[in-house]
């Protein structure tokens, strides 16, 4: 398979920002990708698979972070984690949407 | 942000008495209680939010440190404590490896941003080696102390 280079922006919905909860299932789906996975914040770069370099991004909602991914499924990569922001995280507690009007 | 701005040095615990993790987590904010650092009363509130923070999820990131925390509506500033242990406590890290250095946290609810920065303050520090070697090698508050300090002429 070949090595590829993806780029995608993603912006933090949260309420709360990306947490260390959220951070962690970050790291967790990124570690899940064979590429290598960089996340850019303001001027700072981490390695998307550390968690202690995650939660030092201290990106809060509303924040656009750059992520790159470097490998064989690195366009898989980014797309699984948008994903995974754009669904803020999918559980949560902050971001339970509450069913006023049903 | 530096951490002598959040942590309450008065209240370091540099040999932590239990090496069960509850156990841990009570003793901490209970010391932060006795520095009157948190609002008298909630010192078993708190204990029990952080606890099940904690089995929600480990803030036992690996490299024997470990960062409890929780938000809580009693809380109107962040603040945090430092407990060592030279026993080791189970905090079921993500390394499996025993705690040495744990950094409790308690942040406001109403705040989210501002304890993204105090965690960002503390993670920055955590990262570097040679912070978690001095406070692991740390026997005294005077020497964890020393160590925050140093760590905070650092990063200016």
């Amino acid at each position: 398979m070949s090595e590829s280079t993806h780029e995608i922006e993603i912006e933090i919905l949260n309420p709360d920002g990306l947490h260390m909860r959220p951070a962690m299932q970050f790291v967790d789906l990124a570690s899940s990708f064979n590429s290598d996975i960089t996340v850019t914040h303001q001027e700072m770069s981490i390695d998307a698979k550390s968690i202690m370099q995650m939660t030092m991004l201290a990106a809060t909602c509303g924040a656009r972070l750059k992520v790159v991914a470097i490998g064989p499924d690195a366009a898989d990569a980014v797309k699984a984690l948008k994903e995974l922001v754009d669904n803020k995280f999918g559980d949560d507690p902050e971001n339970v949407v509450s069913k006023k009007e049903g | 942000m530096k951490l002598a701005d959040i942590i309450c040095f008065d209240a370091i615990i540099a040999q932590l008495s239990s090496n069960k993790r509850d156990k841990v987590i009570e003793e901490l904010i209970q010391s932060l209680s006795d520095q009157n650092k948190i609002p008298a009363g909630e010192v078993k509130s708190l204990a029990k939010a952080v606890i099940s923070r904690e089995n929600e999820a480990s803030t036992g990131i690996g490299k024997g440190v470990a960062v409890p925390h929780v938000k809580h509506a009693s809380i109107a500033e962040p603040v945090a404590v430092v407990g060592c242990s030279q026993e080791g406590i189970d905090f079921s890290s993500l390394d499996k490896q025993p705690v040495y250095s744990v950094f409790l946290l308690l942040s406001p609810t109403s705040d989210p941003d501002k304890h993204l920065q105090v965690m960002e303050t503390i993670f920055k520090n955590l990262q570097k080696e040679d912070f978690r070697r001095f406070l692991r090698q740390a026997q005294t508050s005077e020497a964890i102390i020393e160590a925050l300090k140093d760590a905070d002429e650092d990063g200016q």
